[in-house]
């Protein structure tokens, strides 16, 4: 049974947060799974969506369909105004100095890949080293290792304690001449460490290292400033912050994206094409070739807005308030072992039972209308580094609630029974 | 809940807790390994088999309840067996598993390996009761690459 208190205003100090309210906004989180309730704890995986961005999807192919960039047309006009709108006002969320720094991709992943084909080709060679940690998704690994393995350069990680934080000294350690590039989370998707981001990019750019940051896990939880952070590159996806799949965004500075040849080629990255040469496009436009995702660029920039109104601060203290009562909670279920206590965390209770093991957990949960996820969060590293072949991640949005939290606890206490 | 009780069968909580033939077999002349990348379940598969029989069987890993439990009675049920009978096993556990959930349930004759017939009715969870079998099938017929359920 339950034996922690009861979730406290104090909690999250100072809130009105109308949590009720706010999850009408969404209407996929009212349903039964299973005959239950949904308990929706995947949000590290993706974030439900609002209404609003569903309503930007729908009015868009309702009315504006029609390519970007090429139409002398009328819906073509608009839909090119939609598209390049929604630039500017994820550049403005992003606060990023201009909207040439803003290039739309499909995902994080993409974002990543971009630079490492274009930025790292360029300006990676033998026995030149790329900086990474021991918390990244494999989405920040296996580019590098790819490129490393191409130009014979050395993939350098740097090791976490015990609690998931990231040892600063060893980092400090591992910048040198040789090194070309910081490739970093901001937020662990596995663990929820929120990294000294700042002075991660403070350290890097005493070396003149440029810094790429995965967002993915930060910009639906924080307000992300890139000029305030001082970093080269910044990626995330659209899905896990509450917009479209297949559609996110690298932010590159305007100075190193001048000097970085196109990623892929074919139709809007280009001025002028002849058999003999090719003149590329200016920024951004260089490295989105072919039709865009126009309508996910429209409902990413809804999105953005649409936690921009509610509030990052007061997101955040709710965030944190969830966290701290979801933490006490699963204290008190007897061999339940929490991997990742960052001193710094975001809204991710990663864990393990003594005797059952992660994926049996997973589906024990998912027939009590809780959705976690089970498994190795594509961070096998992470997982290598704590000793466990799998946790079960309970990953939270400012939409779930402290009872959802009390079923989990309840579910995880089931699990142990039928276990017993 | 009851759905929870049938795939999670005192029998195969049984076999979980305490594998059966859970260690190296000295002297096998089979070996295969098998791995979910799923949910990280794995295993090292090893057969004595001498005159088209396996005379031993027994295994090592980890993973989920369902698949060292899976495992476990596979192991069991497959030692002593003619290969091709060992082989006949495997299709028709892979067909009670992978049958339509409302289909009729063609656990008939496989004696104890029944209690996995609840499995079907978790798509998820189909991959770690095979896993074992997959990898059995692979050890007879000599593959040395490891096997996935992917």
């Amino acid at each position: 049974m339950i034996t922690a208190r009861a979730f406290k205003a104090s909690d999250a100090p100072g809130m009105r947060w109308d949590v009720e309210r706010v999850r009408k906004d969404f209407p996929a989180l009212d349903q039964q799974v299973h005959g239950k309730p949904l308990v929706y704890l995947d949000n590290a995986a993706t974030s439900q969506k609002p209404q609003a961005v569903i309503d930007a999807l729908v009015g868009y192919y309702s009315r504006d369909n029609a390519n970007v960039h090429r139409g002398v047309h009328l819906m073509s006009e608009r839909a090119t105004e939609a598209y390049e709108g929604a630039r500017v006002r994820i550049q403005r969320h992003l606060n990023a100095a201009s909207a040439r720094e803003i290039i739309f991709v499909r995902q994080a992943t993409e974002g990543i890949n971009l630079v490492m084909a274009t930025f790292g080709r360029s300006f990676v060679g033998p026995s030149d080293e790329i900086v990474i940690t021991a918390i990244e998704h494999h989405a920040n690994i296996v580019p590098w290792q790819m490129l490393c393995e191409e130009k014979r350069a050395a993939l350098r990680v740097v090791p976490v304690d015990d609690r998931g934080d990231l040892i600063m000294e060893e980092y400090a350690r591992l910048l040198g001449p040789r090194t070309r590039l910081v490739a970093i989370t901001q937020v662990s998707n596995a663990l929820g460490t929120v990294t000294p981001i700042k002075e991660i990019i403070r350290l890097a750019h005493r070396h003149q290292i440029p810094v790429l940051v995965d967002g993915a896990q930060a910009v639906p939880h924080h307000q992300v400033d890139v000029q305030d952070l001082g970093c080269d590159f910044y990626v995330f996806s659209g899905h896990k912050t509450f917009g479209p799949t297949g559609i996110g965004i690298l932010y590159g500075k305007e100075t190193w994206l001048e000097r970085m040849p196109p990623y892929q080629g074919g139709g809007d990255m280009i001025k002028a094409v002849t058999f003999e040469k090719t003149i590329y496009n200016e920024l951004p436009y260089k490295f989105e070739a072919g039709t865009p995702h126009i309508a996910g660029a429209i409902g990413l920039a809804t999105a953005l807005e649409y936690i921009a109104g509610l509030g990052l601060d007061r997101i955040g203290a709710w965030e944190h308030g969830l966290l701290a009562y979801g933490t006490e909670l699963l204290a008190t279920v007897p061999g339940l072992r929490l991997i990742g206590t960052a001193r710094r965390k975001s809204a991710v209770l990663s864990f393990v039972l003594d005797d059952i093991h992660a994926h049996d957990l997973g589906t024990i949960l998912d027939h009590q209308g809780v959705a976690v996820r089970a498994g190795h969060h594509c961070a096998m590293p992470v997982m290598q580094r704590f000793g466990v072949p799998a946790t079960v991640r309970a990953s939270l949005a400012f939409y779930n609630t402290p009872a959802e939290l009390e079923t989990l606890a309840s579910a995880v206490q089931k699990a142990l029974e039928i276990f017993r | 809940m009851s759905e929870l009780r049938e795939l999670y069968q005192q029998v195969i909580l049984d076999h979980n807790r305490k594998p059966r033939n859970f260690r190296t077999l000295e002297g096998a002349n089979r070996r295969a390994e098998g791995y979910n990348p799923l949910c990280g379940d794995q295993i090292t598969l090893y057969l004595n088999v001498e005159d088209g029989v396996v005379k031993d069987a027994a295994f090592q890993g980890k993973g989920c309840a369902i698949s060292m439990a899976s495992a476990s009675m596979m192991t069991g049920s497959v030692s002593g067996k003619p290969e091709a009978e060992a082989v006949a096993l495997f299709r028709r556990v892979h067909a009670m598993l992978t049958a339509e959930p409302t289909g009729e349930v063609a656990g008939d004759g496989l004696g104890k390996l029944a209690v996995f017939a609840g499995v079907r009715e978790f798509p998820s969870r189909i991959k770690c009761a095979t896993l074992a079998w997959h990898t059995l099938q692979a050890a007879l017929s000599r593959a040395a690459e490891p096997v996935s359920t992917e």
